[in-house]
């Protein structure tokens, strides 16, 4: 049987790199005494996969893994007792059964995710937000108006000239919260981090990337909903949409 | 929400900011308002090394256990962030409440070797404590070493306000206790460390003066300050079952050196090997009951959700409940995927046995100590293992299926000669034809011997406290010789040598056994940039023997020199049961290749006793 777990990660967490994280969850899914199931062999560990790690730095409401259970656990039962053991900077949201079929389970199903970004005085710290620069709208209207975005991006081997544009699914200044919203692809086929992004704006805005500290905060993860294609509705559901409590 | 001391622009551009912003599983959160102490412990090495460090964690829960003390840890800040602080003026902080160490109570710093001296200095220094305990005024904490190399705290004197010596679960109490009642009473920091005096084991440096005869030996050593006693008396924990232990220890969140639970299964050695300071020192021998330690290691493994545990003593195979042990957590926790890690265990059948059951035979290795390769040589050092033995050991494990073995020796032992460097791969060569006597069809490929060695050095309270060590070249030179009978060795292919830097060996020895006078030098050494002396990447040498040069100390002097019976050492003043006799007549039967037996086959008369505790009153029960 499958499980997902939704988490937040904020606070002191967002310095605790994604392996030591998923150390973290080794070790409080034994405090917590969750049924997980383990591997055949010599060395047996947990079965356990995680969604789309996030970069040290950043927040996030919407992190995913899921675990092979060896006996049904009750949903609600279970975030009491992994928030019973949990560090400060990381809760629990959700505890959900998903289907065995490769369409919900598996971590390659990451198709999207949404962050905000939020410019924040030096240094660096997101307690300390600042306003958006005014006719940043337009700015952003005219960013996404253009046929081609090209970047350089740059792997451990190579460099190569992308063109990100149809990557970027949705980009807005929201003036209630003074933040950016971002909805880019994400997931094993294309990824397209927000800071590629925030930095070809502003150099594409002029308005400096370099000495602009940003913080960035991770909203949710989605998979495709090959389904809806065509039907108007959004074709992206959030991960833990695609599970059922327990 | 914590507020953290670093900001997010620091935190993100240096390495593992883990390392500093606390909030780990089972760290202890108080609030300040409702507390009366604040104590601050310190592991003056990087936070992976600290956090694997056992004692820290006893310490940790033992202080937190009291309602009126709030006990936080600190490291030392890695190079980059000591560079970032200086720049910034930023101030050392404690991880918990990542308020400035200044504004503590306490600083307790463990002292657990030589090579972290500079960076005890790094850590006064950015916390903005004055380095000279002279120079410190009211509003400062009371700067406090404890550990092993609290047993020789010359070195160090100036630098601390006092010394606690032994194990921490007997005064610490009293000393929090009269801590309040002085600040109630509006009392100085005198008053304080004039109270302070008076309690068993506290030695307060400050209080005395050494004086030296004209050849640079100490003539006088005695208290100035009608407070202070003559002699300390090591603390001890005579009832081991009245002690506490850390059910929940803190789980960090980066990977440590020591990423697991660990159960302390005694304390003590009863062997006597003559270069062990920890055998001598921990005397008498006291063992945990096994029940106790069996509820433990459930409660450690469900409070931290560790996936592996494992024991720890000075000998765990002479842990009387050994077998008992070890056959339960296998039983009780094999299954759940916890991994049994072993120490290293003496080599026989009932931990070969166990050893099939927890490690993967492939690709674990044996290890053996055997610590000096010709059998008069380990009779010198008292090491009670025969080449029989160890033959024997290697060939059952052999049978077993293992083909890799480690073998770890000693250089530069008291009496050493040339043949004795040579049995070394001699032995090598023994325990390789031994494997090879397995039929082809039988054993698995070639064998690899791995054999290291390191160099030795005299320490405090040892029968070869009074032993002279050599000059670096002659150091390098056994090495080399060594190294040269590897290759004359017919199975020299399934056999690989290593040897340990001898600068840091020479350096090692001038502070194990330095006095007063060295001060000046560790103080020069960091003043002119030295820190992290442990690290191989960052020790330099040609600094230290500047330091000494800058500071006026013969570096020899404390080398080279063979002391005599009746020089006064400077750790003269510490009394740990063991008397100073017992010590000489074993320096008297290592030079003539005596042995001594253990404690179990016979007591020895070593002094111990005094303690009416563990295998001294075993034996009379």
């Amino acid at each position: 049987m499958k499980a997902r777990i939704k988490f937040r990660k904020y606070g002191a967490m967002k310095f605790i790199g994604h392996l030591d994280v998923m150390r973290f969850f080794q070790k409080a899914m034994r405090r917590a005494e969750i049924p997980i199931a383990f591997t055949e062999g010599y060395s047996p560990h947990m079965i356990m996969s995680f969604a789309q790690p996030l970069g040290v730095g950043l927040t996030s409401d919407g992190e995913y893994f899921d675990i092979e259970l060896k006996e049904a656990v009750i949903s609600d039962e279970a975030v009491k007792r992994l928030n019973a053991v949990m560090a400060e900077g990381i809760d629990i949201v959700s505890f959900v059964s998903i289907p065995d079929d490769r369409k919900c389970s598996g971590m390659s199903i990451v198709a999207a995710a949404e962050y905000e970004a939020s410019f924040v005085e030096p240094p660096k710290s997101p307690e300390a937000m600042k306003a958006l620069p005014p006719g940043f709208g337009k700015a952003i209207e005219g960013f996404l108006g253009r046929e081609q975005i090209l970047v350089v991006k740059k792997t451990k081997k190579s460099e190569r000239e992308i063109d990100i544009r149809p990557l970027i699914y949705k980009m807005e200044a929201d003036e209630g919260t003074q933040k950016i919203r971002l909805l880019l692809a994400a997931g094993s086929e294309e990824n397209l981090k927000p800071d590629l992004v925030m930095g070809t704006f502003l150099e594409f805005a002029g308005l400096g990337a370099a000495e602009t500290p940003i913080h960035y905060h991770r909203v949710e993860l989605y998979a495709r909903r090959p389904e809806y294609k065509g039907t108007g509705k959004a074709p992206f559901i959030s991960l833990e949409g695609l599970g059922e409590p327990l | 929400m914590r507020r953290l001391a670093l900001s997010d622009d620091i935190l993100l551009k240096i390495e593992k900011p883990a390392r500093y912003i606390g909030g780990e599983i089972n760290s202890v959160m108080k609030d300040p308002e409702s507390i009366d102490i604040r104590f601050a412990m310190c592991f003056p090495d990087v936070y992976e090394i600290g956090m694997s460090h056992l004692g820290i964690q006893i310490l940790y829960d033992l202080f937190n256990r009291r309602e009126d003390t709030w006990c936080e840890r600190v490291y030392s800040p890695w190079i980059d962030l000591d560079r970032v602080m200086r720049e910034q003026k930023i101030p050392l902080f404690a991880l918990e409440s990542q308020d400035p160490i200044r504004d503590f109570d306490f600083l307790g710093i463990t002292i657990q070797y030589e090579m972290c001296y500079t960076n005890i200095l790094q850590i006064l220094d950015l916390s903005g404590i004055p380095l000279k305990a002279a120079e410190r005024g009211e509003d400062v904490p009371i700067v406090i070493g404890g550990g092993p190399c609290a047993y020789n705290p010359e070195p160090l004197a100036q630098f601390f306000d006092l010394f606690y010596i032994g194990e921490g679960e007997t005064v610490y109490d009293e000393l929090m206790d009269l801590y309040k009642e002085n600040k109630k009473n509006s009392g100085s920091r005198k008053d304080y460390l004039e109270k302070a005096a008076e309690i068993e084991g506290i030695y307060v440096p400050a209080f005395y003066n050494a004086s030296y005869h004209e050849d640079g030996t100490i003539a006088s050593f005695t208290p100035n300050n009608p407070h202070a006693k003559r002699v300390i008396r090591k603390q001890m924990a005579t009832d081991m079952a009245g002690l506490t232990y850390p059910e929940a220890p803190v789980v960090p969140f980066i990977k440590v050196t020591q990423d697991r639970c660990v159960l302390e299964v005694m304390r003590g050695c009863t062997r006597g090997c003559r270069f062990c300071q920890a055998g001598m020192i921990y005397r008498p021998t006291r063992e945990r009951d096994i029940d106790t330690l069996k509820d433990y290691a459930y409660k450690m493994l469900k409070n931290t959700g560790h996936e592996e545990i494992s024991l720890s003593s000075l000998s765990s195979s002479d842990y009387s409940g050994l077998k008992e042990l070890v056959l339960f957590l296998i039983e009780e926790f094999k299954g759940k995927g916890i991994n049994i890690s072993l120490p290293s265990l003496r080599i026989d059948a009932f931990s070969l046995d166990v050893m099939e059951k927890v490690q993967d035979i492939r690709k674990s290795s044996l290890t053996f100590a055997p610590e000096a390769g010709s059998q008069r040589m380990r009779n010198v050092i008292n090491k009670g293992l025969t080449e029989e033995e160890i033959l024997k050991g290697a060939g059952q494990a052999f049978e077993g299926g293992w083909n890799k073995v480690k073998l770890y020796f000693m250089l530069g032992l008291p009496t050493e000669t040339e043949e004795d460097m040579k049995a070394i791969p001699e032995l090598a060569e023994k325990i390789a034809r031994r494997y090879y006597e397995i039929p082809k069809d039988k054993r698995n490929g070639k064998c690899q011997i791995t054999a290291s060695t390191s160099f030795f050095i005299p320490k405090p309270f040892t029968p070869f406290q009074w032993a002279p060590m050599f000059p670096y070249e002659e150091y390098v030179s056994r090495a080399m010789t060594v190294k040269r009978a590897f290759r004359e060795q017919l199975n020299q292919k399934s056999m690989k040598y290593n040897w340990h830097d001898a600068e840091v060996t020479v350096l090692e020895g001038a502070l194990a056994r330095g006095d007063r006078r060295a001060a000046a030098v560790i103080l020069a050494a960091y003043e002119d940039g030295c820190l992290y002396d442990s690290w191989s990447d960052y020790f330099n040498y040609e600094k230290w023997r500047k330091a000494f040069e800058r500071a006026e100390v013969d570096m020899d002097f404390y080398i080279l020199r063979e002391r005599s019976l009746t020089e006064l050492l400077p750790w003269d003043f510490i009394d740990i049961g063991v008397t100073k006799d017992f010590l000489k007549r074993e320096w008297e039967r290592a030079v003539a290749g005596e042995v001594t037996p253990s404690c179990r086959e016979r007591c020895s008369g070593c002094g111990a006793a005094v303690w009416k505790g563990g295998v001294c009153i075993e034996s009379k029960n």
